[in-house]
């Protein structure tokens, strides 16, 4: 199981280990340095590194690499999900995963990390449960223990951690009862040159705020169910209610949580909402090129697409551009060369659109590669699948609940070729 | 007020300070100060010193203190074992404390404590923990048990903790269930063979309730420790796969692969014709692609595991072909793997987009991404016939943008090109010669300049071209430089007018000018060669090549199958076998895709190509001659001693058997991707041995006497001419042809070893893979000389039955490794399935008729066997030669009908009723058998036996 963990900052300094058996020296850390040295881009560092007697698995979050040690064969999925468990932790616990938050919560963070894994072995990684067990600092609590003495250590067995819904904890009270749930839905897509789609799918996500007193049982119906092919669900769901009848039934865990994410991968479900008109180009022997960008609204159901920004990695020959937004501001970093312009809203009226030339170093040859155009977009009130809740109902709690559902799709990784 | 506080320092001393606070009378100084002290541990500095003082503070009532004291003992208490004692009668306490939490908290921390003095105070609290009446304590105790198997084992077996362990199998609480399932099996991973987890159907139903209810980290245990069950019948294996489908839409991802794990090997328990196995590889498919939209290093993983899944079963994700392409900003590790997944999945049906997208990644900025991108163009063209010309148009266009590292990297994958199609392409080879000036790496030289020699007579200027690169001859790699010789040998050979001075040149530019005793070698062969016989210069210089084969880096069927049920591991992740594996895991046990019985299911190799491809089937029908000489052959031979086999030099024996002892997985898994090992004992024959070799040749004459007591016209056992089983150029020059024979209930597989190869071969040894009917080697192959070249050598190998079973497609189909000196070679054989009838298969009448009645109708086989001209009576003594006993013969209306019996090595009875009609030559055979796989394979022997 995972013997050791080591975080890394971005500078190469080992910040913090854990270790759950035997010590392990940190000078394991060094065949992760070199895959690092070896790797271009931080990204790059491969997430399995072996090493005589031991193997790394690591994950790059916040800027700060995560290495779990390992001795013998354990699925590295497990581990890497695990050590996501632990990043999400740390934010919910310090609101940010910086080095510095972990750095001023040092003993808190130990406290966690040996709650979390027993001998390597997965003890209490629900947020719901480490709460109970170790109370997330506030500012309040500081000052109180400060002066009093008490401690942020739960003193009772929290209540979840061996019922069959171990994601709740019992006693819960609101004085508002409110259960929000938000569909998300990322359009991830490649547009080759010509503007056709080479592949287009969507990841979407349900996530819910719940703040219900008791034990609530939720179900929760679509008007259009069979868009969900292909689902992951939070524990809480009870599966054969949805292979039998299409409906989440569920006791949901108290605060945020992810209830369900889904893929539609079936093209002719997946909208395009924008296209992109280009001309990005350079001439042989002269040392300016063409930049010419403009979009447009494409498929957006009426509503209206906000939040655009285009960026785009232009050659490495580019020494300066020269572009006049009509509307908008971009900038141009010489040194990464990366072009990002803040659209804004679309006005189908009036096109945003982006001309200018681009100047090479001179006596530079035409530069081999072509960018690519990366797109972010938000359309609110609406998801792009048209995926759309039905009702919510809860049962097993007399009073009424304040409910509320909210669209909303934005650009994953929507990639325009040029 | 941050924790950063702790981390300051005064003048003074930082120990000597903490000491002081740790002995303070307050309370809040003493947490202070304990806090303190494990904000130093946590950054590595060694607070080591403080221990006494740490440990002083552990009598108290508060849980935060307490646990922090605890997480610094067990940091420290292996370097102060003495000072560690003192803590023990604090923890035995904990033990009894009303709260549960602090019960399991002290058992949790006192297994952590590395110190064999406290294991032994601990026995006594962790066996009360295992029973306690809380869960939470139980399933704490479960992983404590792990803990202490780690640092005392033996402690562990005497106290009876393991049977605990396992009774907690049982237990009431899914969360203790699967503690107790990852504890057992850590445990087992140090004792493979201590069969701790015993899994039976009761077992397995209760983990499979488990799985619904306890935590995903408790499901990933309890799915790795289902895939090491063996369903009984195809049956349970669907009410399992069933059961573990649900897990398929978990959100956390180990759970899923898990998960696909299960399926993916009970998959191969159920028919293929089940409508459940259609809808479960429909299953598969949205998972795996959902995998691929989580972060980057999930991705990595689920991709590698992908890899194997679509060479296992490429139907799952033969239709996603799209989420593999490429996004610019993907990870390098994930490009790399996408593209091998693209090219896996690339068909006729699909090639013109992945085409499409692969010439797009030709242009991105990442130079090793665009380089594998090329590759995999010619990667495609080799593996997609029908797409080779899209290819090579592809790959020129991709020459004009003139990108240095693309023409060079194409122009390599174009010689692959012209390697698989000879003749078809050779129109781009102008174009080719236009770059010949910007390449400057090794293997694009290299493969320039095999291009220009192999079509030497198609470019005019082809000495010029050679010449060029002549000059700077010392300055170029090895590679470059072998190539430019036989590049210029080959050209003297098409064009030997012109080009004698350019030979002479580079021939003394090998042979006395160079430090490389390859080049030199190759420079004397050549020009041996070129003055002593020019024509079979010709005839060796410039042979037909053989194709390369379709595709190379496929993983071998074994390992694959045995990554297939370690999907989601480390192993399968570098794509090596677990054996060969982490240091941690003491002994694998070999896990092995067991295939349904009653389907036609194949366990071999995928459809996309194996290595091991039988060259011939041994049933070609012989020439009369052939028959002759091996009937002669055997009647002949005197009856040598049929003892047991001789013992001479046993120590070359056992040393050969020993390299293999591995078994057939750690020989294929060692050089997977690896340059071939050249044998130890290469260029170093042993001394000749002994030449007491006595092939253990059992007595031809005694057989014919047992037949001929039988009837007048026997004709003696019928034995399959030898075939070509491995031919010399797939085994760096063995050439191995044999045959089985079965005489006096002995099997035998003969063999002629021919050595084709210019080097001595020694160091024998053969294995089989598991096959259909358990055959195995009964002793040693017997190769007691080195075979020098150009001789052969007869080998007989006694064969055995007893053997590991896994059924084989087709069922007498046999997977040989034979080992020698250079290398490991592998090919596969069919032995007649008369090698299987025992001596003693004659049925009693009354059994037959009852057993031929008792075998339902749909186990019956219809075979019409053409063109025998034999009457009904020879053809039962001929059939009686090879066992298959004629019980009764019965004649109506002008047709005879033979009832007969054999009986197979593994006791599987076969029943047949042949039909012979005076004046017609085609017979009608019915067969019935409880196993009815079997019958094809008779009919077959039939056939073979009764046309010869």
């Amino acid at each position: 199981m995972i013997h050791s963990l080591f975080l890394i900052n971005s500078s190469g300094d080992i910040f913090l280990e854990k270790h759950w058996k035997s010590v392990v020296s940190r000078s394991v850390c060094d065949y992760f340095f070199e895959a690092q040295e070896r790797a271009t881009e931080p990204e790059n560092v491969p997430p399995v590194i072996p090493t005589p007697h031991h193997y790394l698995i690591s994950v790059l979050r916040h800027r700060i690499y995560f290495v779990a040690v390992i001795q013998s064969e354990v699925p590295p999925l497990f581990v890497i999900e695990f050590l996501h468990r632990v990043v999400d932790t740390f934010q919910d616990y310090f609101g940010v995963c910086t080095e510095a938050a972990i750095k001023d919560n040092v003993v808190v963070v130990y406290e966690l990390l040996e709650e979390m894994l027993d001998n390597g072995f997965p003890l209490a990684t629900e947020s719901n449960i480490l709460k109970e067990l170790i109370k997330p600092p506030t500012i309040l609590r500081t000052m109180v223990n400060t002066i009093t003495g008490s401690t942020n250590v739960g003193e009772q067995l929290p209540t979840g951690q061996l019922s069959v819904v171990p994601w709740r904890r019992t006693g819960v009270k609101y004085t508002n009862n409110e259960a929000y749930f938000d569909v998300v839905e990322e359009i991830d897509a490649i547009i080759d040159k010509s503007g056709s789609t080479i592949t287009a799918e969507i990841q979407g996500v349900i996530d819910a705020c719940v703040k219900l007193t008791g034990m609530p049982d939720l179900t929760l119906s679509f008007m259009n169910p069979r868009l969900l092919d292909d689902v992951s669900f939070h524990p809480c769901v009870r599966f054969k209610r949805w292979e039998a009848e299409r409906i989440l039934s569920f006791i949901p865990p108290d605060g945020n949580f992810r209830l369900l994410s889904y893929h539609v991968s079936s093209q002719n479900l997946v909208a395009i909402p924008v296209y992109v008109k280009h001309n990005i180009s350079f001439r042989e022997g002269s040392s300016q090129g063409r930049f010419d960008l403009t979009l447009g609204p494409k498929q957006t159901m009426g509503k209206s697409v906000e939040a655009v920004l285009v960026s785009s990695q232009l050659p490495r020959g580019v020494l300066t551009a020269n572009l006049n937004p009509s509307q908008g501001t971009y900038t141009f970093d010489p040194v990464t060369k990366m072009l990002t312009w803040d659209v804004g809203k679309i006005n189908p009226q009036k096109l945003p659109s982006l001309k200018g030339t681009m100047s090479l170093q001179a006596g530079a040859s035409k530069p081999d590669e072509n960018p690519t155009i990366n797109i972010q977009l938000k359309i609110q009130q609406m998801a792009i699948s048209g995926l759309k809740v039905n009702r919510l109902d809860m049962y097993g709690e007399k009073y009424k609940p304040f409910k509320g559902i909210k669209y909303m799709t934005k650009a994953g990784k929507f990639q325009v070729r040029t | 007020m941050t924790d950063s506080k702790y981390f300051t320092t005064t003048k003074k001393g930082e120990i000597f300070e903490l000491k002081a606070e740790l002995n303070s009378d307050k309370k809040e100084k003493k947490k202070e100060a304990v806090k303190k002290v494990i904000a130093s541990m946590t950054v590595g500095k060694d607070v080591s010193a403080l221990f006494p003082d740490v440990v002083n503070c552990m009598q108290t009532d508060n849980l935060e203190l307490k646990k922090l004291v605890y997480l610094y003992l067990m940091n420290y208490a292996k370097s102060q074992p003495d000072m560690a004692i003192m803590a023990v009668n604090t923890f035995v306490k904990d033990c009894e404390d009303l709260n549960p939490l602090i019960r399991a908290l002290a058992v949790r921390t006192m297994g952590c404590i590395r110190v064999d003095k406290i294991t032994e105070y601990l026995c006594e609290p962790l066996r009360k923990c295992l029973k306690d009446e809380d869960p939470y304590v139980r399933k704490t105790a479960a992983v404590c048990v792990a803990k202490l198997h780690d640092i005392n084992a033996q402690l562990v077996e005497d106290q009876g903790f393991l049977d605990t362990l396992k009774d907690l199998i049982s237990d009431s609480n899914p969360m203790v269930v699967a503690n107790a399932v990852a504890a057992l099996s850590e445990i087992a991973e140090s004792h493979p063979n201590s069969n701790l987890l015993d899994l039976n159907p009761q077992t397995i139903n209760k983990l499979l309730t488990a799985l619904n209810e306890c935590t995903e980290w408790g499901q990933i245990f309890i799915l790795d420790c289902l895939a090491n069950y063996s369903p009984r019948d195809d049956r349970e294996s669907q009410s399992i796969c069933e059961r573990v489908t649900p897990r398929l839409s978990h959100a956390n991802s180990a759970v899923v692969l898990s998960a696909v794990k299960v399926l993916m090997k009970f998959m191969e328990m159920l028919p293929k014709d089940l409508d459940y196995y259609g809808t479960l590889l429909k299953k598969l498919a949205p998972p795996l692609v959902t995998l691929l939209s989580a972060e980057p290093e999930l991705q990595y993983v689920a991709l590698r595991n992908i890899n194997l899944i679509v060479q296992r079963r490429p139907e799952i994700l033969k239709h996603e072909m799209k989420v593999f392409f490429v996004k610019y900003n993907d990870p390098i590790y994930v490009k790399l793997e996408k593209l091998d997944i693209m090219i896996r999945l690339a068909s006729q049906a699909n090639i013109a987009q992945v085409l499409a997208e692969l010439k797009e990644y030709a242009t991105e900025v990442d130079v090793d991404f665009v380089r594998k991108a090329v590759r995999a163009i010619g990667r495609c063209a080799i593996k997609v016939e029908q797409s080779a010309e899209r290819c090579v148009s592809t790959l020129l266009d991709l020459i004009q943008t003139k990108v240095n590292y693309v023409v060079q990297e194409a122009i390599v994958v174009i010689k692959d090109i012209f390697r698989k199609y000879p003749n078809k392409y050779e129109s781009v080879i102008a174009t080719l010669c236009e770059h010949l000036e910007s390449l400057d790496e090794p293997e694009a030289r290299a493969a320039m300049i095999w291009i220009v020699g192999e079509y030497a007579e198609r470019i005019d200027n082809a000495d010029e071209l050679l010449e060029s690169f002549l000059e700077g001859f010392h300055d170029e790699s090895t590679q470059v430089q072998l190539q430019l010789l036989t590049a210029i040998v080959k050209l003297f050979l098409k064009k030997p007018t012109e080009t004698q001075e350019l030979v002479q040149q580079v021939l003394s530019l090998a042979t006395q000018d160079s430090d490389n005793p390859d080049l030199r070698d190759r420079g004397y062969i050549y020009w041996r060669l070129l003055s002593t016989d020019p024509v079979a210069a010709k005839e060796v210089v410039l042979a037909e090549k053989p194709l390369i084969s379709e595709e190379t880096d496929l993983i071998e069927p074994t390992l694959l199958e045995e990554l297939i049920c370690h999907i989601g591991t480390l192993a399968s992740v570098y794509h090596k076998p677990p054996s060969a594996f982490v240091e941690g895991s003491r002994g694998v046990q070999h896990k092995r895709l067991t295939s349904s019985a009653g389907s036609g299911e194949s366990v071999e190799s995928p459809d996309t190509g194996s290595a091991a491809v039988s060259e011939a089937p041994p049933t070609v029908i012989p020439s009369q001659g052939d028959l002759l000489g091996d009937l002669l052959n055997l009647d002949l031979t005197p009856p040598t001693s049929t003892g047991p086999p001789p013992t001479t030099a046993p120590g070359m024996q056992l040393g050969a058997m020993d390299l293999l002892g591995g078994g057939l997985d750690s020989l294929l898994g060692g050089d997977i991707g690896g340059s071939p090992a050249m044998g130890t004992g290469f260029g170093a024959p042993p001394a000749a041995m002994p030449a007491s070799f006595n092939a253990p040749i059992s007595g031809g004459l005694d057989d014919l006497f047992d037949l001929g007591g039988g009837g007048g016209l026997t004709m003696g056992t019928y034995i399959p001419p030898k075939s070509v089983w491995l031919p010399a150029m797939k085994a760096k020059g063995l050439e191995i042809s044999g045959t089985f024979v079965r005489r006096s209930g002995v099997i035998q597989m003969e063999m002629t070893l021919n050595n084709k190869a210019m080097s001595v071969m020694s160091d024998f040894a053969i294995q089989f893979n598991r096959n259909s009917f358990g055959l195995a080697p009964a002793g040693p192959l017997q190769i007691l000389t080195p075979i020098s070249p150009n001789q052969s050598i007869e080998a007989a190998l006694p064969l055995s039955t007893v053997g590991p079973v896994m059924k084989m497609e087709p069922l007498n189909n046999l997977q040989v490794a034979v080992k020698n000196n250079i290398d490991v070679f592998y090919f596969s054989c069919q032995y007649p399935i008369s090698m299987l009838f025992l001596e003693d298969g004659k049925m009693e009448r009354q059994v037959f008729l009852a057993t031929w009645k008792d075998i339902p109708n749909e186990n019956e086989s219809q075979f019409q066997i053409k063109d025998c001209h034999l009457n009904s009576d020879a053809a039962s003594n001929k059939l009686q030669g090879s066992n298959i006993f004629t019980i009764a013969k019965r004649t109506v209306e002008g047709q005879d009908m033979l009832y007969q019996s054999m009986k197979l090595t593994n006791g599987i009875w076969v029943l047949a009723e042949l039909r012979v009609q005076a004046g017609n030559p085609n017979y009608t055979i019915s067969l019935k058998c409880r196993a009815p796989e079997v019958s094809q394979c008779v009919f077959q022997n039939y056939e073979t036996v009764l046309k010869n």
